[in-house]
């Protein structure tokens, strides 16, 4: 039991997916301008995560490892993002049009987020068993839902204030993130195995 | 179209894939390896190479086959060729560049879902001859590595006192000479190298170029080509 609390909690908090490992930064700054949907992005791609990363698993187990085709690592896994994505789209326009047309074009890009692979990668090097990988999986991506509405809700307070002309836009976006960054560094003090 | 019709349209495709529309300063794409690979500036400019070459030889790919690639499955297809690329650099990297490939280690596979080859792709590629879309993704992939270096240089003088530390031992040893320790070892401010010294750097750096491209008494963008 502690085994697994450790794990959601390195895995959410202390190395976050956005902040820690820099992966998913184009949703990050792309889709944080409203906190709704922030929360839509963050909801659909914890779905894509936690079931592509246990596909992906189940590929490289009784596929890739078990024929030696380890060198198809990367085409293999981005088909199979690839499908889980178009199966989240299914599923979200039939459970929830409203959200389907919130998200809008944003959720087939949900396969050229760095933050789907890059989970899948990161599980597979580690070795990690199955119930592990999932755990993982599933808390990367609250971790990521939760950095991505926290700074969705930043931005929209940074939307009523002056910036300078030359800092509007991305660059004061940034340097929010790093602040952000930084607040999320104290998590490292957890850490401790 | 004439030679000088065409001469001139490759200085645009240069000129746009340095500068002008860089893919980190100007778009704000392919953020993920920009911040966590810009520790150094020898690792920024490994990853930016290693990009461009997947870039140039899949926007060569996507072009000559632009007319075979139907609208409804291009992304899959254009996905499938950026994949196949970087299968190709990942193991030659593995196979003569082995100290590189481990620092860069996850951020290899993962040029796949970088959105900036992708996005070069379906706004140039597809609709262009071969010899300017393999010119525009390797301006382009050239442009990302000139910011990633740049980056990686600010971070690591800041940093650690550095300018391309380990250079001979990533690209090999004839890149000796450009190792530098331009500040003492003890006077680092630790930060830089962090996390978050790669968001508050980029966001400066982005307001630089905005300041530099006033000057030019040019038009600055206010907001990046955002894609997810």
């Amino acid at each position: 039991m502690k085994e697994f609390a450790m794990i959601m909690i390195s895995a959410a908090l202390v190395n976050n997916v956005i902040l820690a490992r820099f992966l998913g930064l184009c949703s990050f700054m792309g889709v944080t301008t409203r906190i709704d949907t922030a929360a839509g992005m963050g909801f659909a791609t914890t779905f894509v995560i936690t079931v592509s990363s246990m596909a992906d698993w189940a590929v490289q187990t009784y596929l890739l490892d078990a024929y030696g085709l380890g060198f198809l690592r990367t085409v293999t896994f981005i088909l199979v993002i690839a499908s889980a994505v178009q199966f989240t789209e299914m599923t979200i326009k039939k459970v929830s049009p409203e959200l389907f047309q919130m998200l809008g074009i944003y959720l087939p890009l949900i396969t050229t987020n760095c933050a789907v692979l890059g989970v899948a990668l990161l599980l597979v090097e580690g070795r990690m068993s199955f119930i592990n990988a999932t755990l993982f999986a599933f808390a990367s991506s609250l971790g990521y839902s939760l950095v991505m509405v926290i700074f969705a809700g930043l931005r929209e307070r940074l939307a009523l204030v002056q910036v300078p002309r030359l800092f509007a836009g991305p660059p004061i976006a940034f340097i929010v993130a790093g602040m952000l960054a930084m607040a999320f560094m104290g998590f490292s003090g957890i850490a401790a195995s | 179209m004439s030679n000088a019709e065409n001469s001139n349209q490759y200085s645009t495709i240069v000129k746009d894939g340095l500068w002008d529309n860089n893919g980190v300063f100007s778009m704000l794409l392919g953020m993920c390896p920009t911040m966590a690979m810009t520790t150094s500036a020898t690792n920024g400019f490994g990853m930016g190479l290693a990009t461009a070459v997947v870039m140039g030889a899949s926007s060569y790919l996507v072009a000559v086959f632009r007319n075979q690639i139907t609208t409804e499955v291009r992304i899959p297809v254009y996905i499938l060729i950026v994949a196949a690329m970087v299968t190709l650099v990942d193991l030659a990297m593995n196979a003569w560049m082995h100290e590189l490939y481990k620092v860069l280690g996850l951020f290899i596979p993962l040029i796949v879902s970088n959105c900036l080859p992708l996005a070069r792709l379906e706004a140039f590629a597809a609709k262009q001859p071969a010899f300017p879309a393999l010119l525009d993704g390797l301006f382009m992939g050239l442009g990302f590595t000139i910011a990633l270096t740049v980056i990686g240089a600010v971070r690591e003088i800041i940093g650690s006192g550095t300018l391309f530390a380990d250079a001979s031992l990533l690209l090999g040893n004839s890149f000796k000479v450009i190792e530098m320790r331009l500040l003492p070892a003890d006077m680092g401010v630790l930060m830089m190298i962090l996390p978050p010294g790669g968001f508050i750097v980029t966001g400066l750096l982005v307001v630089a170029k905005r300041v530099l491209d006033l000057r030019a008494g040019k038009e600055i963008q206010m907001a990046g080509a955002h894609a997810v």
